[in-house]
Order: C-alpha cells, then structure tokens, then sequence
C-alpha cells in the first residue's frame, strides 16, 4: 500500500532507516525494484538528504524512518525544510494503534512532537484512508508554499490490508492556494516599475520554489526593463551570477554594491523572499525611502516584518508572467535617464571592490580556495551543497550560480551538519554530475556517519572542507563582541581527515599550501568516487562585509580595520 | 482555504487589512475560525498561539456541522493591529483551516458568553444576591438553604459586572464557557 502511492506519486528513491515500527513497509521495498532505498547511517541524515533531493530536482523527497528515536532525529530536518520551505514527505513508523498511549517501547508522540516544525502531518489511523493521506501529504508538501510533512503510520495499520485508493480519486479542494495575483495590484506595481529612478529586485528562494519557468520569467524581465537585481542566500542561481544586472547576494554578508542599493532604492520589488532578519539588518532603518512591493505566495509573509506598499498574493512564475505581459501591453516603458543614473551609482559602489582579499604568504586563505574551486569548477555540471558559517557565506559570496536548483544550503535555521546529507541526497538525483560540499570542519564532523553511505551507494560526493580548526563563525562574533573572549569555539582533537576518509574505504586529500591547491582541487574532481578534501585555511580570517547586528545596510563593515566598536550594547543582544 | 484567496483592500474575507501605519495601540479582536473537525487541530491553533507568543483572552470550539465535520472555534485576543493582521494570517496558513473571520472589524457581530456562579450566604445577603439576579436576568440553576448557583449569558463584560457584584455577597466560585460569537445581519 505505501509502496504503491510512492511509486503513484512519481517517488524513486527513498532516503530511510529500518527499525521495529516500519518492518512492513520495509519487508514491502524488498519485495520490489521500482523505488531505489537509500540506508543512511542517521535519520538526521535522511531528512537532510531528503531535502537535498528535493531542492536539486523540484520534486518531493521522501524520507522513511521509525518510531521513537527515528522520529525525534527527524526533527532537525523536518524544522530545517520548514523554514527554508523545501516540499518532503517523512513516513514514520508508530507503535500500533493499541499501544498508543502506553508508553511502548520505542512509542513517541511523534505527531505532537512534530506539530510546529511541519506544514501539516497525519496519524493514519485507518488503512482503508492510508493511501489517500499519503497522497493529501503529497499535495499539501508541493502547493502553496511548499514545506515539509510528516505521516506516522501505526505497525497494525501496516500490516492490514485494504482496497488501494489511487491519486486521480483524491479530492484536494481544500487546499488550494491562490495562485495569480491580483492584476490591480500588479497593474500598480508596473506603473511604480515605468516611473522608479532607483529600482531594485531583492529576490529569494520564491523564485526557484516556483520552477525554472519563474526564473526564467525572472530573466527576461530583468533584462528588459534593465533593472539590477540582488539576492538572498536562498534565491542564488535565479538570475545568472554572469548577467549584467547582478549585484551579488545582499544581507548581513551580502556585497556593497547590492546592500546600498537596497538602502537607496526609491522601488524595491521583493520577489518571493521574506524579509529575513539576515536581510534586513535594523528595521527601523531598512530601505528608507523606498516603495515597496512584495511577491509572496503565503499572505502570513506580508506586512510580517516590514509593511509593503503593493503586496500581491500568488505563485512568482504566474505573477511575473503577468507583469510582463501588462509592462509589455503598456508600452515596455523605463525611466532610461532615472536608470542610467542609477547604474553610474552602483558601479562607484562596484569599485569599492568589497570581495577583495591578499593571498600572501604559505597559508591558504579561505576565499582563494573558493575561488579556486569556482575557476576549476565552473564549466562543470555542477551543484554545490553548504554547511553553515563562515565558509557558507564565502560560498555564498565567491562562488557563480548561473541556474537554479544548483545551491543547496541550510538558510532559515542555519543546520550546522545539513551539507553532507544534502550532498548525497542530490548525487543520487544526479548521478554523473559533479557534487561538492563545501564545508567547515566543525559542521563536517556533526554528520560525518554518511561517509559509510556516500562509500557504500558509490555516490563520488566531494567534501571540500575549509578547516581552520575554529568554529570561525563564532569565534568572529566573540572578537567583535565579546571582548576576543574564544569560548569553547576552537575544534580541539580534529581527527585526521586523510586516515579518516581511507578508514571508510574513500580518498583523501591533504592540501595546506596555495601553491599545491589547483592540483590538489584537480586530484579531488578527477577521482570517481568519495573525496575528505582537507584544506587547511588561514585560521583567524573573518568574513566581510558585515552589517553588525542592530545597524543598518549603509553601515557595513569592510574588512579588519573597520571592526572597532561596531556593535554596540544594544545590538549584542541579537543574534 | 479561502482565507488565501485575499486581495488587497477586500474587506470582507481579506487575511490583511491594509492599515495607514502601524501603531502600538492594543486592540482586542474576536475571531471566528472554521476548521475540519479531525483529530489535534485545536492543538494546531493554540500551539500557534503559544509559539509566536499571541495572547488569547478567551477560547472556545465545538462541532457545528456534524455531516461537513466542521468545527468553529472563536478566539478572543489582544494585540497592536500587525499583530491582529498576522495572527489571522497565521490561522490561514494551518491546512484544516477553512475560513477566519475577523468578527470586531467584518461589521457588527453578537458576542456572548456563559456564566455559573456559586454564592453562599445567609440572611440579607441571601436576599440581596437573588435581588441581583433577577436585575441581571441570571437564572437559579442549583439552590440549597446556603447557596445559589446562578446561570447568566450576556457579555462578557456583564459576567464581569455580575460576579464583581455578587463577590462581597458570598461568592465562592465562578466557571465560564468562553466567548461564542455571530456577525449579525442575514449573511
């Protein structure tokens, strides 16, 4: 039963782990080929894969995992996909009907455990309505805004049997988000977009959400009206990195060029992102002078942190679609003499060339490895998957993302240990294309048991791990805030990485010197299978530019010299 | 979910209701919101309560169409209008919930709330909560030599007044349904 609505549902590969409370399902995949089960090596790991799948190719991603324990190390990727809203569908076992309550062996209240970190989730009680609520969770994971569900199966609804409900016989008409937008509104938003001398698209994961027609959409639009355009960590590959409108990501580590847009823009045009604190710095002072417009599909997201002037409720591709169709209609106008200005400006703050770095020396420094790895990478089919800190937004910052589903990385909660997983779960959707992760050695180690995945599924995922034996991120925030006090934030008795990836039967790479690196980053794509790349990086550098916490755009950090008394006591308390 | 299907200005079913600016002052609202009857969606609601810290001054549900599955649950809460606007948003992203009205600004609505209170005494007070009872129109539901338990539907407001009046008169305890709440008019 749930093998058929998987395979109805289009799913060919299951990221699990078997235990006492999903026997059945798991006695059901052995007993058939169409659907590929991966065995991670933690339920953590599933998930994240799970989400790495999904992000990559645009289709749901399925984890299975047990009762109890298997449920609980759900969690962290249920709540990981809800806030960076990445459609999953997680099936886990549950103690049978009659235990519930019982306090069973390995019984949770998985449901009410995962109530607030899933879009929706079942307790199939009834395997007469199991097959639909399979298929309920499909849809509700895929529409709207897509996010992440979770369906607890009891053994004894497992085991019995019933007559199979096929997807074309579910009514789904009670969850139908709205789609189109309303065309006064975006009729008002064309008008604004004909007179703006300082437009700007602030873009985000929205776009790539809605599939490749939005982006696609995004790009002609762009083009035409001449527009610059940033974007969130979410939304990179949308618009190509190599365009001539792109200003680089924006954010508390986002370029100069795109911050200062968005403080001086008299348009700003939100395009499926959410005004995340990471992007906003201090409301008070966000984008002053601006008229705001905000493409959402989720009408909770307007006017939740900063209060729009045009908002339009509905999917991006559709909405985009049709304010090109009313610009066009119009008379395809710009302000050409407002914009020419405009593009002087951006450039003047260009040349503040705020990504620039020296590499001196015999010590490797963080943002030429990436951009390293960015010029030996490129031509390549290629997706790359973060764990988060410092080397994810130098990731984020050097690396070109010329199409989307090709950046994988934990925004909302910021999942130290996501990369990894995410990593195997986008190779197996992409088997011959080159998959890297970069990563820290902190984050690295926090799910480093899918090595034994990675070697035993033969997935050549490539681990590009930015050691600096520091937990850089924190350790940054302890010398700008807390008085160069570095509180347990130093990775002592870091295994080596080498023996490590050679114990699990892989390739490592060893690589501390610049003048090594291109052959090494080489020796690491070239070799058809696992790679531990260990690539010892300067061990103090920060990451900049930075908007301090409680400042705001048009008060960046740029580098070293320009971090004294930069946050004040009132911004030490954020985050 | 039609609470999605909003538009800006729409009074009627609109999720959001574009205010001139946002100000701090405290508003209480009364919302109506209709959901499938299946297991956990209260928990549902009162989870996204407590997990972006909204107040709920009162709560009250129960099934009112038991072919459709449908139940209504009326909250009254307390917030600056963005949070009103936020927390009506909220309630119509949770799956199972169908439609969320804002009762305090869809026009005029009638509000009412149940009330039993328990008062003990003897001699003048005696006489003088029965006086006061029968100002309030609160029935005699329970009735023993040293005690009334009365019954009062109004207000809340007019719970309020009743149980203040009837504390200095021997009252020992108070239970309360919550508010339960109707716009008015044919629709």
């Amino acid at each position: 039963m749930v093998v058929q609505a998987l395979k109805d549902q289009g799913v060919d590969t299951v990221f699990g782990y078997p235990g006492g409370a999903v026997l059945p399902i798991y006695d059901e995949i052995f007993q058939q080929n169409d659907i590929r089960h991966i065995l991670v090596r933690h339920e953590q790991g599933a998930v994240h894969a799970a989400e790495g799948y999904a992000r990559s190719t645009g289709k749901v991603g399925v984890a299975l995992v047990t009762s109890g324990p298997g449920a609980t190390n759900a969690v962290t990727g249920l709540t990981d996909a809800l806030l960076d809203s990445i459609p999953i569908v997680v099936l886990s076992g549950q103690v049978p009907t009659f235990m519930i309550g019982s306090d069973a062996f390995q019984e949770a209240d998985t449901v009410g455990i995962t109530r607030p970190c899933t879009k929706h989730n079942w307790l199939a009680k009834d395997t007469a309505t199991l097959a639909e609520t399979i298929h309920q969770g499909f849809h509700v994971a895929r529409s709207g805004r897509p996010g992440p569900v979770l369906i607890d199966i009891p053994k004894d609804v497992q085991f019995a049997s019933a007559e199979y409900t096929a997807p074309q016989a579910i009514n789904t008409s009670n969850y139908q988000p709205q789609l189109k937008g309303d065309i006064e509104s975006i009729t008002e938003l064309v008008e604004a977009l004909e007179q703006a001398e300082r437009p700007v698209f602030y873009t985000g994961g929205g776009v790539i959400n809605s599939g490749p027609a939005a982006s696609q959409l995004l790009r002609e639009l762009v083009e035409a009206t001449g527009v610059p355009i940033t974007s969130t960590l979410m939304g990179l590959g949308a618009y190509p990195a190599s365009g001539k409108n792109w200003l680089g990501m924006l954010g508390m580590h986002g370029l100069y060029e795109a911050n200062m847009a968005m403080h001086d823009c008299d348009l700003m045009i939100n395009v499926g992102a959410r005004f995340d604190d990471r992007i906003t710095g201090l409301i008070d002072a966000f984008s002053p002078n601006s008229k705001k417009a905000h493409i959402d599909i989720d009408p909770s997201s307007i006017n939740k942190v900063i209060r729009v002037d045009i908002p339009i409720v509905g999917d991006v591709g559709h909405v985009l679609e049709d304010i090109l169709k009313v610009w066009k209609a119009r008379g395809r106008k710009t302000n050409k003499e407002g914009l020419a200005k405009w593009h002087a400006q951006i450039n003047k703050w260009r040349e503040v060339d705020c990504l620039s770095f020296k590499q001196e020396g015999k010590i490797i420094k963080p943002q030429y490895a990436l951009q390293r790895l960015e010029a030996l990478t490129k031509d390549h089919d290629r997706y790359i998957t973060t764990e988060v800190g410092q080397h994810q937004m130098w990731a984020a910052q050097y690396l070109g993302f010329e199409d989307p589903n090709r950046w994988m990385t934990s925004g909302g909660l910021g999942t130290m240990g996501y990369g990894f997983p995410a990593s195997i779960g986008v190779q197996m959707a992409h088997r011959d294309s080159l998959v890297i992760n970069v990563a820290g050695e902190a984050s690295w180690l926090m799910n480093m048991q899918e090595m034994g995945t990675a070697v035993q599924f033969r997935l050549p995922v490539k681990q590009f791990i930015l050691n600096n034996e520091r937990l850089g991120m924190v350790r940054q925030w302890q010398e700008l805030l807390h008085g160069e006090r570095y509180s347990h934030s130093w990775s002592e008795a870091l295994p080596d990485f080498v023996k490590l990836a050679e114990a699990f039967g892989a390739k490592g790479i060893y690589c501390d010197n610049p003048d090594d690196l291109d052959d090494a980053i080489m020796e690491m794509i070239n070799h058809d299978g696992p790679v531990i790349f260990d690539c010892l990086v300067e061990k103090h550098e920060n990451c900049f530019p930075m908007i301090p916490s409680g400042k705001p755009h048009n008060e960046m950090l740029l580098g070293e010299a320009s971090t004294q008394g930069a946050i004040e006591a009132g911004g030490a308390v954020l985050v | 979910m039609a609470a999605l299907k909003i538009k800006k200005g729409s009074s009627k079913h609109s999720a959001y209701n574009l205010r001139p600016n946002f100000s701090d002052v405290q508003e209480s609202h009364t919302l109506a919101v209709l959901v499938d009857n299946e297991p956990g969606v209260l928990a549902r609601v009162i989870g996204l309560f407590s997990g972006r810290g909204y107040n709920i001054e009162s709560l009250t549900v129960a099934e009112v169409d038991h072919h459709g599955h449908q139940s209504r649950i009326t909250i009254v809460t307390k917030g600056t209008p963005q949070v009103i606007e936020q927390i009506k948003a909220q309630l119509g992203r949770i799956v199972p919930v169908h439609e969320v009205h804002d009762l305090t600004v869809e026009g005029p609505a009638v509000e009412r709330e149940l009330g039993l209170l328990k008062v003990t005494g003897a001699g003048d007070k005696r006489v003088e909560a029965l006086r006061l009872a029968d100002i309030f129109r609160a029935n005699v539901v329970d009735s023993t030599l040293e005690s009334f338990v009365f019954e009062i539907t109004g207000t809340s407001e007019k719970i309020d007044a009743f149980a203040d009046l009837m504390r200095p008169l021997g009252l020992v305890e108070v239970a309360r349904t919550g508010v339960a709440a109707l716009s008015r008019g044919a629709e």
